[in-house]
């Protein structure tokens, strides 16, 4: 499975062996990966470039996706703001999982009163709703963006640990972990060589499901103004700053929250299809 | 009831307050680890070390973390829930007002969706797999990963804007008259509702099924029953612990998505105080607010958790 995105011929057979919805997601998202990167070279405009446009102005030659509250290109803006909006979640994603899987090893091979209090502590702060542990972090350390991220990271991480310990319980119990152990071999060998790499596949299924929520939550916050501030602006902030555009129906309102959707819609596509097909798998 | 039932949901009570305490330890420590403290912040551009001394001493914040934990904790219990940063105002008089109106609305949101949710769950595990599961599963899907603002802002523009049936602002709507009530809550319950009837429809279908693939659904399928009877008869009393927590863990969507949605109808509830607590940084409110969620998401899942045990046969009839 590791080699499969090694050479263009398996990563072609990859693609083909998902179900169409799962092409579609793993198109647009890539899509939007492609854009987060290179978006600022794609634009037509400065993303704080005030062009010559009507304000809240509707879908135009000169303005492909209409201008914003005052009179800037929207597709600029959203290219602009993709790096912010995915660029962040993955970053924090990342954090969040990695930190998860570490501890969940060191639990694991440790075990006892490690495993036992982070354990609580973990389970209280799933009881925290992730949007109002957020807020709390946002009203403690402010809004910068290294605070964001450390947001996201330690809302997320909980879920991420839960997960990641399951699997390594589960594998710390099988038999050639126990041959390992008779053999002398050190926590650190049997966390790294026997129970990480058997892992890492239900992590990585864990990663994209819980790289959605981030998004969801970080454009949630932005949307509130707690997130990314001006200048800077993410898709959620995007649609804050044109709301007042939405009695009169500008596409400014819809566009930015449009891109969320379809970020979100393509990589759980692609998610879902990568669990249809390892159900499939296991059926045969 | 039996003792041992009654002991498995007195043990479930002592984790949750036990969890609850952990929380609280975590929402005042992570706020004590705030650089400059509560002194500081409240005389801003006037303060002088001998200011803030004085302040700090008056609000007994020269004393350990520890001593202000259990202090804190134990005004809270006793329903003193300190000053606002902003006004001096007691944070009781800011919250007391609005939480009645955030419960409206959940209640409101929950009476609706919930049947739905059943209804959507039960016949798309009835009907698994032909064209109609499909499309309930594909929508359902959609609705979960899209942001609660594009529902709202999109319901806005269609109900408010375009048809003029609902009014787009909930603050200071009339609500003594039936019609009254629905223009002001039509739309952020709706909102609300999306979220929650996708996540536990998709769940109470998962719940169902995991049933239905037990061997004795089979039996029932071999003695010649109908599909509708397998499923409300056989399958659906096994079904109703994991269904129950199911519709828990959904409704606590409902804490997420409240704080959007109060905030786009400027909804006068305890979420939007929340919000504008946390952009003016003040403190006392959000901690009170934060621990006034988790609180309440940790009696959803106590509640789901009891009616677990309370439905399973194995324990009833012991």
């Amino acid at each position: 499975m590791t080699r499969l995105l090694r050479f263009p011929g398996t990563a072609g057979r990859f693609f083909l062996s998902l179900s169409l919805a799962g092409r579609i997601g793993l198109c647009i998202s890539a899509f939007w990966i492609f854009v987060a990167i290179f978006g600022s070279w794609m634009a037509p405009y400065g993303a704080t470039e005030f062009a010559d446009g009507q304000v809240l102005g509707p879908l135009s030659l000169a303005y492909p996706l209409g201008t914003d509250y005052l009179g800037r290109d929207l597709l600029s803006r959203i290219l602009y703001g993709a790096r912010y909006s995915i660029g962040l979640a993955l970053v924090s994603t990342l954090l969040a999982s990695a930190c998860g899987t570490l501890l969940a090893l060191i639990s694991t091979v440790v075990g006892k009163w490690f495993d036992e209090g982070l354990s609580r502590l973990v389970d209280a702060m799933l009881i925290l709703p992730s949007k109002i542990l957020a807020l709390l972090m946002v009203a403690i350390y402010g809004s910068s963006l290294p605070v964001l991220i450390l947001t996201a990271a330690v809302t997320y991480m909980p879920g991420a640990y839960r997960i990641a310990r399951s699997q390594a319980v589960g594998l710390n119990a099988m038999e050639y972990v126990t041959v390992s152990r008779l053999n002398g071999e050190s926590n650190l060998y049997i966390a790294c060589r026997d129970i990480l790499p058997n892992m890492i596949h239900p992590m990585m299924a864990d990663f994209g499901l819980r790289f959605v929520y981030t998004v969801l939550m970080l454009s949630g916050l932005s949307f509130l103004g707690l997130g990314v501030q001006p200048p800077n602006a993410d898709w959620g902030s995007l649609v804050r700053e044109n709301l007042s555009g939405l009695s009169s129906g500008a596409p400014a309102v819809i566009m930015p929250a449009v891109a969320i959707a379809t970020l979100t819609i393509g990589a759980t596509l692609f998610i879902d299809s990568l669990a249809a097909r390892k159900r499939q798998a296991g059926g045969e | 009831m039996s003792f041992l039932v009654l002991s498995m949901i007195a043990r479930r009570v002592g984790i949750g307050l036990v969890t609850l305490f952990i929380v609280c330890a975590l929402v005042f420590f992570m706020s004590s680890l705030l650089p400059g403290d509560a002194a500081q912040m409240a005389l801003g551009q006037a303060a002088t070390p001998e200011t803030v001394a004085a302040l700090r001493k008056q609000l007994g914040l020269d004393e350990p973390a520890v001593l202000r934990f259990f202090i804190w904790l134990g005004n809270l219990v006793t329903g003193d829930f300190g000053i606002s940063y902003a006004g001096g105002i007691p944070v009781y008089d800011i919250v007391m007002p609005r939480i009645p109106n955030s419960l409206m609305l959940a209640a409101a949101a929950t009476a609706t969706s919930v049947p739905i949710a059943l209804v959507l769950g039960v016949v798309c595990a009835i009907y698994r797999g032909t064209r109609l599961d499909r499309t309930i599963g594909v929508v359902t899907m959609f609705v979960v990963a899209v942001p609660e603002f594009l529902v709202a802002t999109l319901a806005v523009l269609v109900f408010a804007v375009k048809l003029h049936w609902m009014s787009a602002l909930s603050l200071g709507a009339d609500t003594s008259t039936v019609v009254g009530f629905f223009k002001a809550y039509g739309l952020p319950v709706l909102t609300l509702c999306c979220v929650v009837v996708a996540q536990m429809a998709r769940m109470t279908r998962a719940a169902l099924i995991n049933q239905l693939d037990a061997p004795y659904v089979e039996m029932a399928v071999l003695k010649g029953l109908r599909p509708t009877r397998i499923v409300l008869r056989h399958a659906i009393p096994n079904a109703v612990g994991p269904i129950v927590n199911a519709m828990a863990l959904s409704l606590s969507y409902l804490l997420g998505g409240v704080v959007i949605v109060e905030t786009i109808f400027s909804y006068p509830g305890l979420a939007s105080t929340l919000v504008d607590a946390v952009s003016n940084r003040d403190l006392p409110v959000v901690q009170f607010c934060v621990l006034f969620f988790s609180a309440c998401y940790l009696l959803l899942l106590l509640i789901a958790d009891i009616c677990t045990i309370l439905f399973n046969p194995r324990l009833r009839s012991s």
